[in-house]
């Protein structure tokens, strides 16, 4: 066991004897994986917040600017009572009015209006639906006497996540590209060090070391390259993700909210890690698996 | 321990190394070969070793047929041989004691037993105080006797050296003899290629000789 971990180290020291050489490899691997883990990461950041407004559909009925108090009442009870409806919230126009103040710091340009633009308005908590049967029940309300206008607000969410759908297609694509990038860049790296120790390898083929033997460390090589490269991109993603939040946190502050991404999972992370560590196991396979039959003693 | 049956071995040019070869050498035997250059004694120890294989007849090493034995199976074979080649085969990569070492690490030795043997290898070809040098600051007998040392630190049963004393002059040559010598007091099988009349003379053991790739008798 201690030899094979000699026999490696001394491996390694060799492999890694161009340091720079070895950094730059290091760090185009990282970069390719930080790419598609990158863009996943945002995919993941972005299906959170689609999740969390679609899980609760709301319906915003608008009335007409004319609408009087018994009318409202009127249709409030009747809203109440619809049995596909859970629950109605009533929204004054003067209460929207300083909602509108308030969360969009637009106070100067609405204070400068001379009378309220905004009509009242009902929000409507449906019942849990599937996406067709709330399309169905946002016609049925906007039939309703004195709504001017139903809108379905979880409607752009529906958008999104189709967009979304999309936006994973292209990061599969991305990660599929650029792993078979790090696959080829392994397998260069590996040949080129086969071919380094194209001596050693011949003589120890002649006094009794068998494939597995010889191929052992180059895998070894490539799985820890791969690592490495994983490790980079990690990091990458890590700080640019720090940097990001540090800029939307100041972006949030003047909107008055709190929303930042996430980073990283543990569980995605790891696999980050495994997948690139395995990536550069395979591309090592492979070349040694090509280059290593050509070396035979003569 | 080493049986040539009708051995005929063709190079893909086209050249006939090998002519209907056949011979015996019994366990704990010193053979030397001999011949001029080209007349085929590398090839017969190539074809020992596993390193070519024969066209025709079969060559068995402790039982074994080398000829039709799986590549898989080859490693297994070689770690009972102890090769010496003409051109040393040394790697210059490291120093004079991770040489001998490199036969102990491929077969799996545990860490202290391999230092301890890879000591008295070198001890024994009189290169222990240069183990921290690299081959290339050795002359060129030193050279051979590491080749030596690395082929017998696993203690192999068969011996094979090609030319070992082939560019030493005299006083090298009897040196590496008498290292010879030693192995085949304890009971090791040696098979030497020389073309050196004097070493053959001196030895006093059986001779093959070989002439345009066939045996003479």
């Amino acid at each position: 066991m201690r030899h094979a971990l000699a026999q490696n180290i001394g491996i390694f020291r060799r492999m890694f004897a161009s340091p720079i050489a070895g950094t730059l490899n290091i760090l185009v691997i990282g970069i390719a994986l930080s790419l598609p883990a990158g863009m996943y990461l945002l995919l993941q950041n972005a299906q959170g917040l689609v999740a969390r407004l679609s899980d609760t559909p709301q319906i915003s009925l608008f009335m007409d600017t004319d609408t009087k108090a018994d009318d409202v009442d009127k249709l409030r009870r009747q809203l109440e009572q619809h049995p596909a409806i859970d629950r109605v919230e009533f929204i004054p126009r003067a209460q929207a009015l300083e909602q509108l103040k308030k969360s969009t710091g637009l106070a100067d340009v609405i204070g400068g209006l001379q009378k309220n633009p905004l009509p009242d308005a009902f929000t409507v908590y449906p019942k849990p639906r599937t996406a067709q049967s709330l399309d169905d029940l946002r016609a049925e309300l906007a039939k309703l006497p004195k709504v001017e206008l139903a809108q379905l607000d979880s409607e752009w969410a529906y958008k999104l996540e189709a967009l979304l759908k999309f936006g994973r297609m292209l990061v599969l694509i991305l990660a599929s590209l650029l792993s078979l990038a790090l696959v080829a860049i392994t397998f260069n790296t590996i040949r080129l060090q086969i071919l380094m120790q194209r001596e050693e390898i011949e003589v120890s083929k002649l006094i009794g070391a068998t494939n597995g033997f010889i191929r052992r460390p180059f895998l070894y090589f490539g799985a820890t390259q791969g690592l490495l490269g994983g490790i980079t991109a990690w990091l990458i993603i890590t700080l640019s993700l720090l940097l990001l939040n540090y800029q939307l946190g100041a972006l949030a502050h003047l909107y008055a909210s709190r929303f930042s991404l996430h980073p990283l999972s543990l569980g995605d992370s790891l696999t980050l890690l495994l997948f690139s560590m395995y990536l550069g196991w395979l591309g090592a396979w492979l070349s040694v698996a090509r280059h290593l039959s050509q070396i035979e003693p003569r | 321990m080493i049986k040539f049956n009708q051995v005929h071995k063709r190079y893909p040019g086209g050249f006939q190394a090998l002519k209907n070869v056949s011979f015996e050498i019994a366990g704990g035997e010193m053979v030397f070969l001999t011949g001029h250059s080209g007349a085929g004694k590398s090839t017969l120890l190539k074809l020992i070793a596993g390193i070519e294989r024969p066209n025709l007849g079969s060559v068995l090493v402790n039982h074994q047929n080398v000829g039709v034995l799986k590549s898989r199976a080859l490693p297994f074979l070689r770690r009972n041989l102890g090769i010496i080649f003409q051109d040393h085969k040394l790697l210059f990569d490291r120093n004079v004691f991770d040489n001998v070492l490199l036969p102990l690490q491929i077969c799996g030795f545990e860490y202290r037993e391999s230092h301890k043997r890879v000591r008295a290898a070198l001890d024994k070809v009189g290169l222990l105080k240069r183990e921290r040098s690299n081959p290339i600051a050795l002359s060129g007998g030193e050279q051979q006797r590491l080749c030596i040392a690395r082929a017998i630190v696993n203690r192999p049963s068969i011996l094979l050296a090609d030319e070992p004393t082939g560019n030493l002059d005299a006083e090298y040559a009897q040196e590496i003899m008498a290292i010879f010598n030693a192995f085949h007091q304890v009971g090791a099988t040696l098979l030497i290629s020389t073309h050196d009349e004097s070493i053959l003379q001196n030895a006093g053991q059986r001779v093959l000789a070989l002439k345009h790739g066939e045996l003479q008798t």
